[in-house]
């Protein structure tokens, strides 16, 4: 039985996908929460899926996938940034119309010319078939956003919760913006690898809105959002050599488990703690027992 | 207090509402009003003021206490087409693909045909609303491209149209400027002198006074109802307001009649500017005396 | 001369001509509501989500279109429950919610063997589409449209301002799930003639463009009709000679009159905008 649960660990293959999973999925995480925080959901969608035709080119030239998906998303950004200043058109179309239109247009080349990039790598990711380059550059991309996080959390944190509080303090917020859409964009790119880009947005929204509903601090949020990131990355990839399933798939499906799991009983605001609290409130109001919500000076009849 | 007069009447009897996550929005509100009144709803923001809103026109239900309307439960009134409501401007998407024309049609909606094909009666009553408010001639402007009192007018026009008993109306003079707030309410006296019940959310005291027959005072609760000239008092604002109303008094006044030689101004969220004789600032000597206000009690 | 007329000999390709004409008509009028609803990335959200529900159809046997139904309903009413209960904001949960859907739907579908391709689903197949199914397509389609337009007022009013609509006496409820019902049909009639990323792009990009240029509701859903079944008929055409994937071409060639619309419409264009700063240069708008 043992035996049978320490399979995984006796293939190569397993050992590099489950340690790359956890990898990227604490990256992720560390990112989830300004992405929360800031509303970006949808940007972590759009960018995941505007890298396609950067990733095609980038093959059909021979170049790093890395570096065409990071300038193909960041055009995209740039796009996006351009129509929503210009146009009365609202944000989330902005993106909706600008990734589809990449996305389109990658996937219009693939199969213009078919070279031996697959489209279901991208789009469904394949970890288990990674090479050795691009777990270097997952490396490299992972490490440098570990580092300019660690090194400027405060200013990013300021800049997702008031944005013009921070340009009142001297802080450059159109640097921070990039910044953040930067990393954004370049841990997409090493994410897609792993989980394929229409899953990317779960590892870069999960472990944030999670954390989210268990804590009311930064820190303990991050720390929390990350230990969820590289746990459920690691156990999915496990999980994923016995169930013989798509390894980005059970990742995935199991962070959104935690996030149900949280959602019902996140001590304060979980659904059944403040259904709790409503209930006590309403009874507390019926039997004339002055209750916690209502405020002293209201109660004077 | 609730006897039933001849057209339609609100009465709200021991309203509690509170929300999903436990929050006792407003507890035990009672009041009534009988045809032909303006009344206002005074309180600080997150007093209960649009909770209230929101169960007189239905959109929550109250766990204890009720609205009725002319005797009947809010439903059936919608159903009649007796409950109108003018929103605040800002819940208002000015960039909606909409005409002038089209807003006021919506209010004939509720008596049209499932496809809301509009017949001759409702185009001629949404004409005359129009006229009514003075907006003929903006009838084909996208609603973006009117200003401030234009905008209130058009979707006072749609109350109109609606054939509306009771007319509700959020923040009317936000984003108005101080002529059109005369007319809206030369409009409002109109309609309350046709027997409409008239409630207005408001919290620029300065105006209640001048065109409120009626006001309804509330935090969490009702804390005063009755007829402005002895309800909307110094003690009663004092009881509704707390410590978020500024307090100035000032010594000396050139209002003609005045008793003593002493003015008060209340006002809540805006500062009142004062000036005395001679233009010299009175804000230093107020604001002294706010606090002696603020310890008073 | 006869290479241009060349697509028109074949059966198959007059069909897929028509499909896609249907589908983006249908497409475009949901759009124009998407738009002003505010609820552009709902398309996004419930295309991805279908997949459970088609796999678990597949596996019991029911009509797939059933299951992608059901599936694209749960994927809607649970964001619109985890939104109302908890402080997350709403396209968070919409991004855990049809990415968790979808994920489910891949695991499973690695543990079935089934004749249904992935990649149909994914990208849709417009010019191999089975008669059966585009029997399905456009039935659906076609009664998604009738409601529609049949309740377009409604529809209208609905997303202007709901609490007028309730309070004439409108079941504002009704209206919301019919609208994420409809939705959910046209997604599941869209997916199997075009694939998921066109059936996003067609649910936003006609709405936008017809926003940019008009500004009355029914001149709206004109545009937005026009330029869809223009663009379907324009994109299904081109991929013929280009011999790529329709899908995409059907996106880019709406993409290329977003683009158009976006400098040249009337009022709101950037040549307009342009303009109208040059004539009155005094009034600078401040960002």
């Amino acid at each position: 039985m043992i035996e049978y649960l320490l399979s995984p660990f006796h293939y190569d293959l397993m050992l590099k996908a489950m340690f790359v999973s956890a990898m990227i999925g604490g990256v992720c995480a560390c990112l989830s929460c300004f992405v929360t925080l800031k509303g970006w959901s949808l940007m972590g969608d759009a960018l995941s899926h505007a890298v396609v035709p950067g990733v095609s080119l980038a093959y059909m030239l021979g170049l790093p996938f890395a570096l065409g998906a990071f300038v193909s998303g960041i055009l995209a950004a740039l796009c996006m940034g351009f129509i929503k200043s210009r146009t009365r058109i609202r944000e989330d179309a902005v993106i909706g119309i600008v990734f589809t239109t990449f996305f389109a247009a990658g996937v219009l080349m693939i199969s213009l010319y078919p070279s031996n990039i697959k489209l279901n790598t991208i789009v469904f990711g394949n970890i288990l078939g990674i090479a050795a380059g691009d777990i270097w550059q997952m490396l490299i991309i992972s490490s440098v956003t570990m580092l300019v996080v660690a090194l400027k959390w405060r200013d990013l944190l300021l800049h997702s919760f008031d944005p013009n509080q921070a340009r009142a303090i001297g802080l450059n917020v159109g640097v921070l913006h990039v910044t953040l859409l930067t990393l954004l964009a370049a841990t997409a790119v090493a994410a897609l690898q792993a989980v394929g880009a229409c899953l990317v947005v779960a590892m870069l929204v999960t472990p944030g809105a999670t954390a989210y509903l268990l804590t009311d601090r930064f820190g303990r949020m991050m720390i929390i959002a990350m230990v969820m990131g590289v746990l459920t990355s690691l156990i999915g990839a496990y999980v994923s050599f016995f169930v013989n399933a798509s390894t980005g798939g059970c990742i995935v499906v199991l962070q959104t488990a935690v996030f149900l799991t949280a959602l019902m009983l996140a001590p304060k605001h979980g659904v059944i703690a403040s259904w709790l609290k409503g209930r006590a409130s309403v009874t507390a109001l019926m039997t004339g027992v002055p209750g916690e919500p209502v405020p002293s000076g209201a109660v004077m009849r | 207090m609730d006897h039933i007069a001849q057209g339609i009447d609100l009465v709200v009897q021991d309203v509690t509402v509170a929300y999903n996550n436990g929050h006792v929005a407003l507890h035990d509100a009672s009041f009534s009003l009988n045809p032909g009144t303006i009344c206002a709803l005074v309180g600080v923001n997150g007093s209960g003021k649009s909770t209230l809103f929101k169960a007189i026109m239905g959109f929550v239900r109250p766990v204890r206490g009720t609205v009725r309307i002319a005797g009947d439960p809010v439903k059936a009134a919608h159903k009649k087409n007796w409950v109108a409501y003018v929103p605040q401007s800002e819940d208002v998407d000015w960039s909606f693909p909409v005409s002038v024309w089209d807003v006021v049609l919506m209010g004939r909606y509720g008596y049209m045909n499932f496809l809301r094909i509009p017949g001759a009666q409702d185009k001629r009553l949404a004409m005359e609303s129009l006229e009514r408010v003075k907006m003929t001639e903006f009838k084909d402007r996208q609603i973006g491209e009117l200003s401030g009192g234009q905008k209130k007018r058009v979707f006072l026009a749609r109350a109109l149209a609606q054939q509306g008993r009771i007319i509700l109306l959020d923040e009317p003079f936000t984003g108005v400027d101080f002529k059109t707030e005369g007319a809206i309410i030369a409009l409002l006296r109109e309609l309350r002198d046709d027997g409409h019940i008239i409630l207005v959310s408001t919290h620029n005291l300065g105006t209640v006074p001048e065109f409120c027959d009626q006001v309804v005072m509330i935090n969490r609760t009702v804390l005063a109802f009755g007829p402005t000239e002895t309800t909307f008092t110094e003690e009663n604002l004092a009881l509704a307001f707390g410590g978020a109303l500024r307090h100035l008094r000032l010594d000396h006044t050139d209002v003609p009649g005045a008793e003593r030689n002493e003015l008060v101004v209340l006002t809540d969220d805006e500062g009142a500017l004062v000036v005395g004789a001679g233009g010299r600032l009175e804000r230093r000597k107020a604001r002294n005396d706010d606090q002696k206000a603020g310890s008073e009690p | 001369m006869t290479r241009i007329f060349e697509p028109f000999q074949y059966g198959f390709m007059i069909e897929a001509l028509l499909v896609a004409a249907l589908i983006g008509a249908v497409c475009a009028v949901l759009s124009c509501y998407l738009v002003l609803e505010g609820w552009s990335l709902m398309g996004d959200a419930i295309s991805h989500a279908v997949l459970p529900g088609i796999v678990l159809a597949y596996i019991v046997g029911a009509p797939l279109a059933l299951g992608a139904f059901l599936s694209g309903l749960v994927c809607a009413g649970s964001t619109g429950w985890i939104k109302t209960h908890s402080r997350v904001k709403e396209d968070t949960v919409m991004g855990i919610v049809f990415t968790g859907l979808f994920a489910l739907g891949l695991v499973m579908f690695s543990r079935v063997q089934t004749d249904v391709h992935l990649n149909h689903i994914l990208f849709g197949s417009l010019l191999g589409i089975e008669r059966s199914d585009m029997i399905q397509a456009t039935v659906t389609a076609s009664i998604a449209l009738c409601v529609m337009l049949a309740l377009r007022k409604d529809l209208l009013l609905y997303c202007f301002d709901q609490n007028h609509a309730k309070v004439v006496g409108m079941n504002t409820t009704f209206l919301h799930y019919l609208l994420l019902s409809v939705l959910s049909a046209t997604i599941v009639a869209a997916l199997q003639a075009v694939g998921i990323i066109l059936t996003v792009a067609m649910l936003i990009t006609p709405g936008c463009i017809a926003y940019l240029i008009s500004d009355r509701f029914d001149r709206m859903l004109l545009i937005a009709v026009i330029s869809a079944v223009f663009s379907a008929l324009v994109g299904t055409y081109v991929s013929y000679f280009l011999d790529g994937a329709t899908g995409s071409c059907i996106v880019l060639t709406q993409a290329l009159l977003f683009v158009l619309a976006m400098v040249l419409a009337p009022k709101h264009g950037l040549l307009a905008a342009r303009r109208i700063a040059r004539a009155s240069p005094v009034t600078v708008d401040l960002p």
